[in-house]
């Protein structure tokens, strides 16, 4: 059988989902197609969470517009999708007398950009507001827009908000082909069903390269390069309020220290350029050169409290750059490029300004009147006060039953978690919805709890519950 | 919100929770209530099927069960109440209240005269000790592993590799064994047991299980499921020697590598932590810095036999049941006990010497073991309790038992000395 639609989204990452949810407010049939079992994408999910201002993009280009028009945006978007963020703002300080040299430079940069609220704070006005930085700050920038977000629940509300508004997703399910016709696209074969379709917007991420030699269009090609990080305690010794960033360097950004939107710190990322685009392993070397340079910036940094460490892959370009392709003699065939750390930032700008290109290049699409503009996230039961719990509880005992005893997480949310539009169905896709399993066990406590209850509520044997994709199976069987 | 009121309540019905609701009962208290996350009592050791529990105590093996069903059933017949399926938010010291979720009795403030902490521990995982690599399915803490095994009939894989070789570990070592998975074999960072030397002959040498002492896993590999680790030899800083690390072919790896009292609710109301246990600090009576909250078993400290525990609950159960009824209202003269040569940590942190006639025993373990050793307790330069021991150990918890009578000074030093010195 041959599926037939609009427009063809390729991947449900942070790009894939908005592109898709801003053609959700047209009159046009839309199909997002992930190779993943569950929507979130593979950089869109390990990556440092912080919505960027651009301060520090090379003006001039797209991907310092996109930042910076991105922005401001995410007041209204949280709100509407119901997506934790907070404009915590960052400090970026000058350590040594070469790195305070640097500051106007950066400043000015940050003006080409037109970010003009960035300021210069002398050390002593750092220090009062982030008592663990280095005491030897000469003094910094403050940029207070740069700000923190869940990144997994963005990208879910985004799918769940344009699954509402009637995108199809087609998950676990690979593009393998696109077939074309008189410089047309006219299908795309997957591992699934064949897509008649009119466009293909190209959000692969890490395998953009791949999805543009399938239309002989690939000009460029993708490295992965890898971020490690590292998560700490939500009782770390050593805390900080803002995002701490280092003076870049020629050859990196460096490593950051921050908190997540849930009160634990994140320190990070390593990057790495490597071949392969799965090895997503973490190593000793990288681990550690993270502890020893985020210790300059926070000297009392405590990364023995880490609850877990991780990597994502940043699907760097070679020749560099953020890129938005559209080809005269392929018509119908949109590809994105480059969407590196940026890229969780600029997703609703470029979600605007795919859409925008595709209109001035004669889509007619029309807007709908009955677009639904706000998503319902899940209830955190955590959150509320004693009051708001025990109204909970009595609405529905299951507020009651707490599943995970780290971060208080209840089998009510659990199930809004799997029943939900595009729910969880992975012990890992639990755990980006409700952080089952994310605090500091780790999954201990509630892991073999969250395998029966997705099992039970699934429908399927516990053996057939994976962590995440196919062949990350839990458990083998029943004993003897 | 539901209201209840309470002499005791009591936070877990673990051992140690059982144990001291036992005690606050013979001590005459009137209403004791345990509050249970579970759908049962008994806490972890419902997982424990194996033997070797009760030796001390009852001066035979029992399984976990039979153990803590001893305690359930005294707990039944002295009256003691029970709310399951009921997790603790909070507890507020000051209010002498504690508030717990529950599906069955919704959202419910317990208003007690006093709170008995028993929480138990949680296990260390792979990130708390760093081991770098990829993050697979088929990791596991020995513990969790236990569970869906013991309590849930799920096997969670068919060949395995064990970091770290403390008692879960072991125990799980055999247990997978007799489910029908391989286990490769055992792998520890320290050159000695971090367990029970008997756990070591009855589970790995019983069933021909290698134990690599002084080796750890450098690397975890596998995308989906783990395929395989990278085992090597550490050298004496701990370090290890990569070059000469191996492959290990694997779809399961448990990892028993240490258990953490678990203080979340201790930590949120305010009361005294102590760095090196990671649990609250107390008297000889279990007290904590808070004086109507008392706190026994692992939460305290992580005990390697639960007849510690229970010995040790009982103990906070007499004393909070006091406190409750009025009658722990003296004057204390706290006098501190402090780690001397070879001695990681004290438990209690601190005694009483206004105690009349009172016998303190203080458990400890030792940083590193040694044989031909003498336990001392000084105070004030004079030796109030001493014995000899042929060999103590990291894995092995000790205790000396002190008559408060004798301090004369503001601290209690306990030490490891050479026998002979």
């Amino acid at each position: 059988m041959m599926l037939k639609t609009d427009v063809v989204v390729i991947g449900a990452g942070a790009v894939g989902s908005a592109v898709a949810r801003e053609l959700s407010k047209y009159n046009v049939d839309v199909i997002v197609v992930e190779k993943n079992e569950d929507v979130g994408g593979d950089a869109s999910k390990s990556n440092s969470a912080i919505i960027h201002t651009g301060y520090d993009a090379a003006p001039g280009t797209l991907e310092s517009q996109l930042v910076v028009a991105a922005n401001p945006m995410y007041d209204d978007l949280v709100k509407d999708l119901d997506v934790p963020f907070s404009r915590i703002g960052a400090i970026l300080p000058a350590i040594t007398d070469e790195q305070f040299e640097k500051l106007p430079e950066i400043k000015a940069k940050a003006f080409k950009n037109h970010v003009y609220d960035v300021e210069y704070k002398s050390g002593k006005e750092l220090l009062e507001m982030e008592p663990n930085l280095n005491p030897e700050v000469k003094g910094g920038l403050w940029i207070p827009r740069e700000s923190i977000i869940d990144p997994f629940i963005l990208v879910q509300a985004l799918c769940e908000n344009a699954h509402d508004n009637g995108v199809r997703f087609l998950l676990n399910t690979k593009v393998v082909d696109i077939k074309t016709e008189k410089g047309k696209i006219k299908s795309v074969v997957t591992t699934g069903e064949e897509i008649e379709t009119t466009y293909v917007i190209n959000c692969a991420g890490l395998y953009c390269d791949e999805i543009a030699e399938m239309v002989g269009k690939a000009e460029y090609k993708v490295v992965a390069r890898k971020g490690q990080f590292f998560i700490l305690d939500k009782n770390t010794s050593c805390q900080v309020e803002h995002i701490v960033l280092p003076i870049p360097t020629k050859v990196t950004k460096g490593k950051l220290m921050c908190p997540t939107i849930h009160g634990n710190m994140l320190v990070g990322p390593t990057a790495e350029d490597q071949d392969s685009k799965v090895d997503k392993s973490t190593s000793a070397e990288g681990l550690q050169s993270i502890t020893n340079d985020v210790k300059n910036l926070v000297p009392g940094v405590n990364v023995r409290d880490t609850i877990t460490q991780y990597s994502g892959l940043r699907p760097n370009r070679n020749p560099e750059g953020l890129n938005f392709d559209m080809w005269d003699d392929l018509e119908g065939y949109v590809n994105l490029s480059g969407v590196r750390s940026t890229g969780l930032t600029l997703s609703v700008s470029m979600g605007k300004y795919v859409v925008e290109q595709l209109l001035n290049h004669g889509a007619g699409f029309k807007l709908k009147d009955n677009f639904i503009k706000k998503r319902r996230g899940i209830v955190k039961f955590s959150e509320c006060t004693i009051e708001e719990q025990d109204a909970l509880i009595r609405e529905n005992p299951l507020y009651g039953n707490v599943i995970c005893r780290c971060e208080t997480i209840t089998e009510a949310e659990i199930l809004d978690a799997i029943h939900r539009p595009l729910g969880a169905r992975s012990v890992d896709a639990v755990k980006r919805r409700v952080r089952a399993g994310m605090g500091r066990c780790q999954g201990g406590f509630c892991g073999p709890k969250v395998i029966e209850i997705l099992a039970r509520e699934l429908g399927v044997s516990p053996t057939e519950i994976n962590k995440n994709n196919d062949g990350s199976y839990m458990v083998t069987g029943s004993t003897r | 919100m539901n209201k209840v009121l309470c002499d005791v309540a009591i936070i877990g019905g673990g051992p140690a929770g059982l144990a001291a609701a036992v005690a606050a009962k013979e001590e005459g208290a009137k209403k004791v209530l345990i509050l249970e996350r579970d759908n049962a009592l008994g806490g972890i050791l419902q997982q424990c099927i194996h033997p070797g529990f009760g030796l001390t105590r009852f001066g035979e093996e029992l399984t976990g069960p039979e153990y803590y069903g001893r305690f359930v059933e005294k707990a039944k017949k002295s009256g003691v109440e029970y709310m399951l399926n009921s997790m603790v938010l909070q507890v507020n010291h000051e209010a002498s209240e504690v508030i717990c979720a529950s599906s069955e009795y919704g959202l419910t403030a317990v208003k007690a005269g006093s709170i008995v902490l028993a929480m138990g521990c949680r296990e260390r995982t792979r990130a708390g000790i760093m081991v770098p690599g990829t993050r697979p399915a088929g990791l596991y803490t020995a513990g969790s592993a236990q569970r869906l095994i013991n309590r849930q009939n799920i096997m969670v894989g068919k060949k395995v590799v064990i970091l770290g070789s403390g008692d879960i570990g072991m125990i799980m070592a055999r247990r997978m064994t007799l489910e029908g998975a391989k286990v490769v074999m055992v792998v520890e960072l320290m050159d000695y047991l971090a367990g029970l030397t008997r756990n070591r002959v009855q589970c790995l040498d019983d069933f021909g299980i290698p134990l690599k002492l002084a080796h750890t896993i450098t690397r975890i590999e596998g995308n989906e499921r783990v395929t395989g680790v990278w085992v090597a030899p550490v050298d004496e800083k701990k370090q290890p020697l990569s070059d000469k690390a191996e492959f290990v072919e694997c779809d399961t790896v448990l990892f028993s590598v240490g258990l953490l009292p678990e203080n979340e609710l201790t930590r949120k109301a305010g009361i005294k932590i102590n760095p090196v246990t990671n649990g609250p600090e107390v008297n000889q009576y279990m007290q904590t810095s808070a004086p109507s909250v008392f706190a026994c078993g692992n939460v305290v400290h992580v005990n390697d036999l639960v007849d510690n525990v229970s010995e040790e609950s009982a103990t906070a159960g007499k004393y909070a049941a006091q406190y409750a009824m009025g009658k722990l209202q003296g004057e204390q003269k706290t006098v501190n006990c402090v780690t001397g040569r070879n001695v990681r940590y004290l438990c209690p942190h601190k005694v009483d010497a206004n105690q009349k006639n009172g016998k303190v025993t203080l458990y400890f373990r030792v940083l590193h073991p040694e044989e031909g050793v003498r336990l001392v307790a000084k105070c004030g330069g004079d030796i109030i309790a001493s014995h000899k021991e042929f060999r103590v150990n990291p894995g092995e918890m000790n205790h000396i038992t002190i008559e408060t009578d004798k301090i004369t000074s503001d601290s209690v030093t306990v030490e490891v000395e050479k026998a002979g010195e």
